[in-house]
């Protein structure tokens, strides 16, 4: 195994290489305690604020792509290979405004500011990738920048605006997108990188072989992905993370591959490069995933992450087993394939063995007929996590159900199905008293917990609600029932 | 010498759309925080130690691992302030810096470590071990109302006798209501950067909305006269009450720091920390028994407005007076008794908050409208427009008379601009053909009392220079937090001279420039430092009129100032050029100025007065769908008319509308402050604390601003905007409540409490519809 001790990237146009770096040093603080380039805020230290967005360019294949991240839980080692630009980027050399900067103060977009260099951040990456997006594209763009003051409308209107100012086709980062590309490409190797500082290391191995080797030899090593959840360890728990192995550069991981009976999602395939593939076969699973934290963390997080990391309340596990969907773990050579509900143990215990990992996740494409719906319920719409996540694959057989798939979040210590619910409607009519008898059922399946996110009542009847909204929206063609999204999953 | 032809008006003048002055450095990260600012060498980083307990005797405490933790320089506990250990804003001394022998809530201050890095500090913090004793600890208003301990002395308005109206009514009802308290979430945490100097001097760069009262509190703990403290504020990203009187421990603990060990120190709380340690909007209970006639008109009401102020004062006895003084809203009550009961509690101290009492009062009076219009059937908007003040019931439970009473016109003007009773059928219609999805629709008006109650905080200082190049610079005690404040007092002084408002220069608030200086806070930053800074203006405008009248010759009345130019006689002159010449004549080109509100007076303990110089109106109608199986809802339209006198920017004060809106509806929806048992707040992060994102402002939302001027000779007839607009998100609450309402065909009132998330939505629609 060949190793580089450098991180290399590009700060704008300037490279870096840099060798001393503490392993869990976040992109925010590397910028505003060792670069002194304080545009990027910190607002909350845990990617929910999008005060810290910033953009990076990196290779999607040989293409260059940009996106908005969040700097405050990214790991700067994560940059490897990347472009970092900055709010301090945006200006041209003579100094003028980017359209992006000219339609906020246009608009009056700003009043406190201190959102604001990330609001530009995140509306520079929508700009260089989507010609005059629609208002709801806006607002999933923006979903991850909170403001206190403006009340969004006025930077709404800005990220409208923008395109008038500025013309796409010859904006400075577009024209440069070659060139970037061109310096990335020469910083590709297939070498581990290793750097570290005070004992700890942080590698990122290039291949799944490597990947698979060095967790033989650092079977403590913390496997991280998006670090949309482990850098939170980092921020807010001051956790000193030992090794870390990152999954990022391994394009086997990145993966996404179609068989005739399955999606294939690579364990580091992002949210967001998943969300086409996943939505073509299930459409509201695709919608689910809009839901999903914002454009920020989904950028960064990734479909592995959030089944490896076991949460009760992710969100891509109740949709995933409802369908399903089944795990491969590999530990060395050796790989084996669990259904995915099996390999949730316990609260903050899955079915996986030190130095093992998982590779990918298999999504069966749905039979013929099969209706499936998934929902997430929480307090506010965009970046927010479940109070309750419903997901629901159910097929039927002569308005018989024939396969019933009930499975929650928020409601147990794990993903979990509901048993008693499904078998309360297999071999039972597709009818409102059959659904009625299960949503009865939901009460042996579940007792959840009250917490800031909600009351046990809450979660208990709108767990039940939810079959009752999978049976309307697919018996009553003409009933409203969705408030966000496009209605029309309501029917699909 | 002929005139070259010159723009009729100047750029930045009153009345006109105009940018932020810092927009330009906001969108391109240039604009410095105090976090952002050039560390000093030798900077110390300070973190605070906080209690775990919600109320514990504090048995023991051993910092020796604190001291021993890498990095760590110095750890101070409340034996080390030379001065008084108390932060208190109203000198009641129930507030100390670092906590002792008694902790009163989860999340005191017990002790700070100073350490060469951030992250040193914080994570010796963490290592203090404390031996506490537990006290029982009372969390709620319920509890403590059991047995109630007060924080302040509690205030009652009485008009007529509401007992005896009460009993004589047609009909009464009676109810409690409960609204949640509100995190300000300004986007930059609190933060101070202190570097001490000469003698017993410190100079405290502070995120603060009131740099004198921070200046008085830094030198009480220092025990050094307020002379040797300066506070300077360029801007804070964020205020919204919450950096009023939030800013005192940051400021006192690095000024601490700073004197002890000659160096620089700065703090800046992670926004967990932040969260935790400071107060917040308080939440409230409100008992209301109204009387009422057949047709809708209150007699009477009885309220009492218990509210959570957690273990000390802070703000809690002027918040609660004033929502007493904003329980009538715009209604009129012959009869009123309506009580105050600031209630002692086991949490953080609650504080100012946008609207500071205000909209917890107003939320009681539109709850009680509520009641009756469901009690008679009625359409909210019939009953609201009948008990609006009107002639010969103009006097409020205060006994202020309200002579400028717009709301009539302006809710007429709304109901027909928004279409409210086309829209009422089409509601009614959606939901007769619905049975899952809800509409819901609802219009609140707001009258907001314009002025600090404690009276002698109205009044405001500025300082101008003019520089012999003719550029000028101002100074006032105001605080920029992102209102635009700043670029308001410029517009007013680039209309008194007649100049551009790029040649005004925006400088940083300080102390020592511009002393004792009232918050900004209370609506009242424009009105007060405006006229302040157009009196420091006017002053010098006065002495180069006497020097050009006296030195070209020409009467005092042929010397104008206009559009750039300034005009002696018949000949026009740069700004600039009359400035050198007045230099070179020994005028004096820098003068402060003040203003103090007139007509004001109250008496506390009569409850009469004329509290508020004048009244800012509104009214908003909004229109939600609700999901009847999981509580959810989104906000689909808003129309909002707004009364904001003569608009001094519109585009400013668009946005103060548009953004307190949103706050407003924020707080009575989705943001919810949740407490475990052991009174520990759990809702301290983005994470956790939901304040409104992007997708959640309103899919069409239509504002406007009502066209009459401020009938008071206010700063060019402007009215402050600050904190109304807040208010109008009350309209959300209820239009929720039409649409849990119909769910029993309109018969049953909701009572809705506050936050309205999806589960007490939920929970109001499964009460409604019965087992």
């Amino acid at each position: 195994m060949r190793v580089r001790d450098t991180l290399r990237f590009l700060l704008g146009d300037e490279p870096r290489e840099l060798r001393d770096v503490d392993p869990s040093m976040t992109v925010l603080d590397w910028l505003r305690l060792e670069e002194r380039r304080t545009g990027t805020k910190e607002g909350c230290n845990e990617g929910d604020c999008g005060a810290c967005t910033v953009v990076v360019g990196r290779l999607d294949g040989d293409r260059l792509r940009y996106e908005a991240v969040n700097a405050c839980i990214r790991f700067l080692p994560t940059l490897d290979g990347c472009q970092l630009l900055t709010v301090e980027h945006l200006k041209g050399p003579d100094g003028a405004l980017h359209p992006v900067q000219q339609a906020m103060v246009d608009e009056h977009g700003s009043q406190c500011g201190f959102c604001t260099p990330g609001f530009v951040m995140s509306m520079l990456a929508l700009y260089l990738n989507e010609e005059r997006p629609a208002e709801d594209r806006i607002d999933d763009a923006l979903a991850g920048n909170l403001c206190r003051c403006t009340g969004y409308a006025p930077i709404v209107r800005a990220a409208q605006r923008m395109y008038d100012l500025g013309d796409r086709a010859r904006d400075r980062f577009a024209l440069a997108t070659e060139a970037v590309a061109e310096r990335l490409r020469a910083l590709r190797d297939e070498e581990v990188l290793c750097v570290g500082r005070d004992g700890r290391r942080f590698f990122a191995p290039a291949t799944e072989g490597q990947f698979a080797d060095l967790l033989l030899q650092h079977p403590d090593a913390t496997i991280v992905s998006g670090a949309t959840d482990v850098g939170l360890w980092v921020t807010k728990f001051q956790r000193v993370l030992p090794d870390i192995v990152w999954t990022g550069r391994v394009a086997e991981l990145r993966r996404l591959h179609e068989t005739d009976a399955a999606l294939e999602i690579g364990a580091a395939v992002t949210y967001t490069d998943a969300a086409d593939a996943i939505a073509a076969l299930y459409p509201d699973f695709g919608e689910l995933i809009r839901r999903i934290g914002a454009v920020q963390v989904r950028n960064a997080g990734t479909i592995g992450g959030n089944v490896a990391n076991g949460s009760p309340i992710g969100d891509t596990p109740p949709a995933l087993i409802a369908a399903g969907a089944t795990v491969v773990l590999r530990l060395g050579i050796e790989r084996r394939t669990l259904p995915l509900e099996d390999f949730f143990l316990a609260y903050g215990k899955q079915d996986r063995r030190p130095g093992e990992f998982v590779e990918k996740i298999v999504l069966p494409r749905p039979a013929p007929g099969a209706l499936f719906r998934a929902y997430k319920v929480s307090k506010r719409f965009d970046q927010d996590i479940s109070a309750v996540c419903g997901a629901f694959l159910v097929e039927l057989d002569n308005g018989r159900v024939s396969r019933a798939r009930l499975a929650f979040g928020g409601m147990a210590a794990t993903p979990k199905r509901a048993a008693a619910a499904e078998a309360a409607l297999v071999g039972q009519s597709w009818s409102e008293a059959s659904v009625r008898r299960a949503m009865a059922a939901l009460r042996e399946d579940f007792t959840p917990l009250a917490d800031w996110r909600a009351g046990a009542d809450y979660r208990a009847t709108v767990a039940a609600n939810l079959l009752l909204k999978l049976f309307v929206e697919t018996t009553e063609e003409e009933a409203a029932t969705r408030l966000v999204g496009p209605g029309r999953l309501a029917h699909a | 010498m002929p005139d070259t032809p010159q723009p009729l008006t100047i750029a930045g003048g009153v009345y006109q759309e105009r940018r932020h002055d810092s927009a330009h450095k906001h969108v391109s990260g240039e604009a410095v925080y105090v976090d952002d600012m050039p560390e000093p060498a030798g900077l110390l980083h300070v973190y605070l130690g906080l209690s775990a307990k919600a109320h514990a005797r504090v048995l023991s405490m051993d910092l020796s691992k604190v001291r021993a933790s890498p990095g760590v320089v110095a750890v101070f506990t409340a034996g080390d302030v030379p001065g008084e250990n108390d932060v208190s804003p109203m000198g009641r001394h129930d507030e100390p810096l670092f906590a002792s022998t008694l902790v009163e809530y989860a999340g005191q201050p017990l002790f700070a470590v100073a350490a060469t890095t951030r992250d040193a500090a914080r994570r010796a913090a963490g290592l203090a071990a404390v031996e506490y004793e537990d006290v029982p600890a009372v969390l709620d208003i319920a509890t403590a109302r059991q047995n109630p301990q007060l924080v302040f002395p509690p205030m009652t308005l009485k008009t007529g006798d509401a007992a005896a109206a009460l009993a004589q009514a047609p009909r009464t009802v009676s109810g409690r209501l409960v609204m949640g308290g509100q995190e300000h979430f300004y986007l930059e945490s609190h933060a101070a950067l202190a570097i001490p100097a000469e003698d017993d001097e410190v100079l405290v760069h502070a995120s603060t909305q009131h740099p004198t009262e921070v200046q008085h509190i830094v030198a009480h703990v220092l025990g050094v006269p307020d002379g040797a403290v300066a506070i300077e504020v360029r801007r804070m990203g964020g205020g919204f009450g919450g950096k009023e009187t939030q800013a005192n421990l940051f400021a006192a603990c690095v000024a601490l720091v700073a004197k002890k060990t000659g160096r620089a120190a700065k703090i800046r709380p992670d926004r967990d920390d932040d969260m935790i340690i400071t107060g917040k909007r308080h939440d409230f209970e409100v008992d209301y028994t109204v009387g009422f006639d057949e047709e809708g008109r209150i007699l009477a009401v009885d309220m009492v407005y218990a509210a959570r102020c957690g273990y000390a004062a802070d703000l809690s006895g002027p918040v609660t007076d004033r929502a007493l003084f904003h329980a009538d809203n715009g209604y009129y009550y012959p009869a009123a008794r309506i009580e105050s009961l600031p209630l002692k509690t086991n949490t953080v101290s609650n504080t100012a908050f946008r609207g500071f009492g205000g909209p917890q009062g107003m939320v009681g009076a539109e709850r009680v409208v509520e009641e009756i219009a469901f009690a008679l059937g009625k359409d909210p908007l019939e009953i609201r427009k009948r008990n609006l003040y009107g002639p010969g019931r103009d006097v409020t439970p205060y006994k202020q008379t309200v002579e400028d009473n717009i709301l009539p016109e302006l809710v007429a003007q709304l109901e027909e601009e928004s279409r409210y009773w086309d829209r009422r059928a089409q509601v009614r219609a959606f939901n007769a053909a619905n049975r899952w999805l809800r509409k819901g629709l609802a219009l609140t008006p707001v009258k907001f009392g314009i002025s600090f109650t404690a009276t002698h905080y109205n009044q405001g200082s500025a300082l101008v220079h003019v520089y012999t190049d003719g550029s000028i610079h101002l100074n006032h005690g105001g605080t920029e937090m992102g209102q635009g404040l700043h670029t308001k007092v410029a517009q007013v002084v680039a209309e008194e001279f007649q100049v551009d408002i790029d040649r005004v220069r925006i400088t940083a608030t300080t102390t020592a420039k511009v002393p004792n200086t009232s918050a900004t806070a209370a609506s009242s930053g424009t009105d007060l430092n405006g006229r302040a800074a157009q009196n420091a203006a006017r002053t010098i405008k006065d002495r180069l009129i006497d020097f050009a009248a006296e030195h070209w010759g020409v009467p005092r009345d042929a010397v104008l100032f206009r559009a750039g130019r300034v005009h002696v006689g018949n000949h026009a002159m740069d700004f600039a050029d009359l400035i050198k010449a007045a230099y070179m004549a020994r005028v004096h080109l820098s003068s402060t100025g003040f203003y103090k509100t007139p007509h004001i007076h109250w008496n506390r303990g009569t409850g009469e007065g004329r509290p508020f110089f004048y009244f800012a109106y509104g009214a908003a109608v909004s229109e939600v769908t609700v999901d009847t199986l999981t509580g959810e809802y989104r906000l689909d339209r808003v129309d909002i008319l707004h009364d904001v006198g003569r608009s001094l920017n519109p585009a400013i004060d668009r946005g103060q509308v548009e953004g307190g809106f949103v706050q407003g509806a924020g707080w009575l929806t989705m943001e919810e402050l949740w407490w475990d048992k052991e009174g520990r707040l759990r809702t301290h992060a983005p994470s956790t604390y939901k304040i409104p994102a992007c997708g959640d402002r309103p899919k069409t939302f239509n504002v406007r601003f009502f066209d009459a001027p401020n009938r008071e000779d206010n700063l060019f007839r402007s009215k402050a905007v600050g904190e109304p607009p807040f208010m109008l998100g009350i309209s959300v609450l209820h239009a929720l409540s039409d649409a849990v309402a119909s769910v029993a065909d309109h018969k049953v009132c909701p009572r809705l409490d506050a936050p309205a998330t999806p589960e007490r939505v939920l929970a109001a629609i499964e009460r409604l519809r019965g087992p």
